[in-house]
């Protein structure tokens, strides 16, 4: 559907090569954001069946990055799992989701039922009742429990709308293809922050400026690897040239395939989704919204020609009835 | 392994990927759960019965090893008649003195040719009770005792007496059921995980065990250790690739200061801390050992080198290598006993480095209770931890039982160096020196060990320069010579690896078959000598994987002579050939006439599988060229231990001494000699049948989280690791919070005898009740990071323990202990001690106080209950003891009589 409305768009001029950076497949976002020889695009697979969700990626991030701490005063226990970092935000670039579920018993199998689906916090007030009672001892041994971990970071997508939308520049495509903020030109103003259809940017509060995730740009250009997956013990963050982390990712997704691991399954890997491909894709255990991330994401800005063609129609077609208004009355 | 060790376990992920079935056994469901095949919930603190369910399951379905067992364990030894097991004896082994509490091991010794006894001194453990034993035990262990005459053997395994047979019997009780019974594991659950380890067992396949400290600190802890060893060696797996038990250690370089010891009872290399009375000269310490066959046998070399080491040039054959500077043992000096010495003011002074046992040790009230009744304290840390700061914002303190202006302590905070601020080593699990280097200078006054220690002995040298009084030689006499540089006169690491590692007249030695008794060479511990063969510092060996096989001998180095599988002549059969192709890695080259393969042989190269050893052989040329087990004297590994434990010379299921539960296999409940320390802030909560045994009906397991390190010092005061778990928590299950009214994130309060703390409850299906002896029963997960000081101030769950000890190693119980939990916030200030006191005394009508928390009504004055019942024939060891009336202590910490 996707695709099909992009090849609608594309075709009707004049805002095919507007249509074509916002939307839809795309080979080499560097090289359509102007950068005449660009290295490999690089990017994240974060395989979640490896995750042992130490954190280490989550602190790794923050000193290197020096992002502070994610709530200075007195952190509060978040009641979610293990997870207390809670988001993406301004200050977590890396977030390790937790989710405990219920599954038959000894299967390791897909769950009978989800319990936490690691999404934002609701208010206090809600979160205050405990989980509902079980039926005792024996009802419980005929279940066992899952729990899956899961490393968010920002997708660097191919059609990045936090970009899109950023009036200032502060938000480049890099000639690695990824997506960074330049903190010296942001002005804090904000629109990237509803844009971006992952919840992934934010703005620091004692700030007034948006952060995320830049894919350790700074340390690409030394060839380092990102500080998250340099420091992840089980290769479960796994960086490098996006095409052959995909290549990377078939096959493992094959091999738990074949071993049984009926629901695993990629996601953001796919070109032809709706932010044309993520930098940053995933393995996943269970559908997305388990893990607190959207089923079907499309970049905010994919409607941004309709949306103008219609205002130019409208607008056209306002200035028509003015016009005839006027002629009329001759 | 991923909680508490993730580096490590990327091991395991990879070993998974390549096909391996991974079985988790924990009471709770964590991270490493989370990846395992099989996650096994188990009730805390009955392991025995679940790896002798194992044993039992190998033995009844003839799935041992057999030409491994008959050759390369003690399984056709034959037992002395007079050896009774604890079928017999209801949960007793013979050689019981209920008076001293303790065993006489004469008839757990092989039956021998001469009719003899083969225990060195027969019933020594029981000579003295349990305050002499120092470090015999930890060396018999590694050992064994010399036998003069040869042991009767049995190869068919058939004797009823041989220890195959023995084993068969004792372990016979061990079924399925009983598994289902006691540990509250299903038996499907059970038959799986024991299928898996023996179809991955053989000649074919190795099965590995990994452990940490839930499995050392119970009060039988050794013996879970052992109920694995025997399990391993009846399957074949010690000695082979893929297999062994992996000890966990706790953190970076316990394994290093277990080696070169921090302990009271070893020196370097486990030798055993010489004892006042037993020991008068050289000669009578390195005595018993001397005879031994197996690598011990050269005890008197290892000393001398050591003495060499230390007294250098003073130390001479004409003043036994002085001998009499070494400090001696007269009892216990462990650090809970030291602890009370202190709090009875027997005690003036402590160092404390690099641990934090107001929050760390078990039972903190008495930790801080001793620190408050020193002369001085010296605290070297990173940051001012909770063992700094009792005395003005420690529990005590606000409960009103100290008064910061009446603590006469003098606290000496020292700044200390980070890792990466210092030169030196790790000795990690796998008895692997890593070598690190400095990166950065330590900042402001921060120094590193090495730089206090030197320069502290440096200065007391100074002073004592000129000094004719005899006490002050050993320390005057010592080879105090490191080269130092820089402003800060940094003392030279490497300087002191290489004086570790040993040097003979053509300077550093190669292997510790080098050192010799005479004085000619000089090594600070032997297992480490040859770190510096070839005047190289090989703890910093560093070639890449890519560039070598996965053996790895030249990455780091591994103690002893960079072996990196120990034992592994058992990887060949007894004609040195590999036991398979799949699993080869030592076989004897005739052609060559060596033994060869990708490790370092764990036997001398050139001793040829037909070798025997000639009547007066001695040391290792008496271990025969099929006995793998050098270590042991007779070259065997022990499924049955004639020596070297205190409790036992076969694993026996015993309970936590605080347990809701019976033993369901004998009258015996508890581990009849294991050790605990009468005082009134050491009560016990009662055990099950006991009078309010009703009052703390769950159990409680502590542990740690991925977040954070040990008792905080290292995690809690750093805002990036504190945020990931900002919070002291518990967990709980949803059956459980039902039953007590608790609600997720709200609080609970958990209580026992010692004292009641506060927790936020996470409520988690990933605890799970258990069906145990026909009863629900629930458990409590307590994490134990927290304390009073640090960015996240919590109570300290290790608060609710009491001291109860493994007799073999003195490791506290903090495991597995009875509680109560119930929802709300604990009392504050003194209300808090008459909440507990309630408790103790069972307030009114000897059932559980009533649900009142923040109401606690005084119970004080009130009579404690009887001495409980714990099954022991004598009540004034473990926990038969009577729980004191209820008392506060004075204001310098000592108690006052009411």
């Amino acid at each position: 559907m996707t695709a099909d409305r992009t090849e609608q768009s594309a075709s009707e001029a004049p805002m095919e090569w507007l249509s074509a950076s916002l939307a839809g497949p795309l080979a080499d976002p560097a090289t359509d954001a102007g950068h005449p020889h660009p290295p490999e695009r690089v990017g994240f697979f974060t395989d979640t069946s490896v995750c042992i969700g130490c954190k280490a990626c989550e602190v790794a991030c923050k000193e290197w990055n020096l992002v502070p701490p994610t709530r200075d005063e007195a952190p509060d226990l978040l009641g979610t799992s293990f997870d207390n970092t809670g988001e993406l935000s301004a200050n977590s670039w890396r977030h390790v989701a937790f989710v405990e579920q219920r599954v038959p018993a000894g299967t390791g199998g897909r769950p009978a039922e989800a319990v936490d689906l690691g999404m934002p916090q609701p208010p206090p007030a809600e979160r205050d009742r405990a989980p509902e009672a079980a039926p005792g001892a024996d009802g419980g041994a005929a279940e066992g429990v899952r729990w899956l971990m899961s490393s968010d970071v920002c997708k660097h997508c191919t059609h990045a709308a936090c970009l899109d939308v950023c009036p200032t520049g502060a938000l480049f495509r890099t000639e690695y293809g990824t997506v960074v903020v330049q903190e010296d030109i942001c002005n804090g103003c904000g629109y990237c922050i509803p844009a971006c259809p992952y919840g992934v940017i934010g703005k620091r509060e004692d700030d007034g400026r948006a952060f995320k995730c830049t894919l350790c740009y700074d340390r690409l250009g030394s060839g380092l690897e990102p500080a998250c997956a340099t420091a992840c013990p089980t290769d479960s963050i796994q960086f490098g040239p996006l095409e052959e982390l995909r290549e990377r990712a078939n096959a493992r997704l094959e091999r738990l395939h074949e071993a049984g691991t009926a629901e695993a399954r990629l996601y953001g890997a796919d070109p032809g989704d709706g932010v044309g491909g993520a930098g940053a894709f995933f393995l996943l255990l269970d559908e997305p919204e388990v893990y607190g991330l959207p089923p079907d994401p499309v970049v905010t800005t994919r409607d941004l020609p309709d949306i103008w063609r219609h205002a130019a129609l409208a607008a056209g077609v306002a200035a028509a009835a003015v016009a005839a208004a006027f002629l009329g009355r001759r | 392994m991923a909680e508490a060790h993730p580096v490590g376990f990327q091991w395991v992920m990879e070993a998974k990927l390549r096909g391996a079935t991974v079985v988790h056994v924990d009471p709770r469901y964590t991270r490493t759960s989370a990846q395992a095949d099989l996650h096994v919930p188990i009730r805390t603190g009955t392991d025995i019965a679940f790896l002798g369910g194992l044993v039992n399951y190998v033995l009844t379905h003839q799935k041992d090893f057999r030409e491994y067992v008959v050759a390369y364990t003690n399984a056709p030894m034959i037992l002395r008649e007079d050896f009774r097991d604890t079928d017999e004896l209801d949960g007793l082994f013979s050689g019981f003195d209920p008076e001293g509490r303790a065993y006489s091991t004469e008839t757990w010794a092989y039956a021998t040719e001469g009719g003899g006894s083969g225990g060195e001194e027969g019933g020594r453990p029981g000579h003295r009770g349990h305050e002499q034993e120092t470090a015999r035990p930890e060396q018999h262990g590694m050992g064994g005792a010399s036998t003069a005459d040869r042991p009767l053997t049995d190869p068919t395994l058939r004797h009823p007496r041989c220890v195959y047979q023995v084993l068969k019997r004792h372990f016979a009780r061990y079924t399925p059921e009983l598994v289902a019974e006691v540990c509250g594991v299903p038996e499907e659950l059970f038959e799986r995980v024991a299928e898996a380890v023996t179809a991955n067992s053989g000649r074919e396949r190795t099965t590995a065990f990994c452990y940490a400290v839930g499995w050392t600190q119970h009060t039988v802890g050794v013996q879970y250790i052992r109920t694995a060893a025997i399990l391993q060696s009846l399957l074949g797996n010690i000695g082979r690739p893929g297999g062994g038990i992996m000890a966990l250690r706790g953190h970076a370089s316990i394994q290093g200061s277990t080696d070169i010891p921090t302990l009271y009872n070893l020196l370097p290399g486990y030798l055993p801390m010489p004892d006042a009375h037993d020991h008068p000269d050289l000669a009578a310490y390195v005595e018993p050992d001397s005879q031994k066959a197996g690598w011990w046998g050269n005890m008197r070399a290892y000393t001398v080198s050591l003495l060499k080491a230390w007294w250098g040039e003073a130390a001479t054959e004409d003043n036994d290598f002085c001998f009499d500077h070494l400090p001696k043992t007269t009892g216990d000096h462990g650090t809970y006993r030291t602890v009370l010495d202190q709090i009875a003011g027997k005690v003036k002074g402590y160092f404390v480095v690099g641990e934090n046992p107001a929050v760390g040790s078990a039972n903190g009230k008495l930790q801080r209770l001793g620190l408050a009744n020193l002369d001085w304290l010296v605290v070297r840390d990173l940051v001012e931890i909770e063992t700094a700061s009792f005395w003005k914002d420690g529990p005590e303190i606000e409960t009103g039982e100290l008064r910061p202006e009446e603590i006469g302590t003098e606290v000496f905070l020292l700044p200390a160096a980070s890792h990466t601020e210092k030169d030196g080593s790790f000795t990690n699990t796998q008895r692997l020196l890593q070598w690190r280097h400095k990166a950065v200078e330590p900042a402001g006054d921060a120094r590193s060990e090495l730089w206090f220690y030197y320069h502290l002995g440096r200065l007391l040298r100074e002073r004592l320069a000129g000094s004719t009084d005899p006490r002050d030689r050993p320390l005057l006499d010592l080879t105090w010579d490191y080269p130092v540089s820089g402003e800060r006169a940094e003392p030279d690491a490497a300087a002191v690896l290489r004086e570790i590692n040993g040097v003979g007249p053509d300077g550093a030695l190669s292997t510790y078959a080098e050192l010799r008794d005479d004085g000619s060479t000089a090594c600070g511990c032997w297992i480490y000598c040859g770190v510096y063969a070839g005047e190289r510092n090989r703890a910093a060996a560093r070639t890449p994987r890519s560039e070598q096989d996965e053996v790895a001998l030249d990455w780091g180095w591994a103690w002893p002579a960079n072996r990196r599988i120990l034992y592994n002549r058992a990887s060949a059969d007894p004609q040195g050939r590999p036991w398979s192709e799949r699993k080869r890695y030592l076989w004897w080259d005739e052609e060559r006439g060596r033994w060869t393969g990708r490790d370092v042989p764990d036997i001398s190269v050139d001793k040829h599988p037909d070798y025997r050893p000639s009547e007066d052989a001695r040391a290792q040329e008496a271990l025969g060229g099929d006995a793998p087990f050098i270590m042991q004297n007779d070259g065997r590994a022990w499924l049955f231990a004639p020596e070297g434990t205190l409790d036992g010379p076969l694993p026996t299921h015993y309970e936590p001494t605080e347990s809701p539960c019976g033993n369901a296999l004998y009258g015996q409940r508890a581990n009849p000699v294991l050790q605990t320390y009468r005082h009134p802030e050491n009560p016990l909560n009662p055990a099950d049948g006991a009078p309010g045994a009703d009052r703390f009906p769950y159990v409680f397991t502590t542990y740690r989280l991925t977040e954070h390190h040990t008792a905080g010092g290292m995690s809690r005061t750093l805002p990036y690791l504190n945020e990931l778990q900002p919070e002291f928590f518990c967990e709980v299950s949803p059956e459980l919070a039902e039953e007590r009214g608790l609600r997720h994130l709200e609080w609970a309060t958990i209580v026992t005898a010692r004292t009641a703390i506060e927790a936020r409850v996470l409520v988690t299906r990933r605890m799970r009740p258990l069906k145990v002896r026909g009863r629900t029963l629930h458990q409590v997960g307590l994490p134990y990071h927290w304390g009073h000081g640090g960015l996240s101030p919590g109570d300290p769950a290790n608060d609710l323990l009491a001291v109860v000890l493994d007799p073999n190693v003195h490791i506290q119980e903090a495991k597995a202990a009875s509680c109560d939990i119930r929802p709300g916030r604990r009392p504050r200030g003194p209300a808090l001690l008459d909440f507990v006191a309630e408790y103790r005394s069972g307030g009114e009508g000897g059932a559980r106080p009533a649900d009142r928390v923040h109401e606690g009504q005084s119970a004080r004055g009130a009579e404690p209950p009887g001495p409980h019942e714990d099954g022991a024939p004598d009540g004034h060891r473990g926990n038969g003891h009577r729980p004191p009336a209820p008392s506060r202590p004075d204001r310098r910490g000592r108690k006052r009589d009411r």
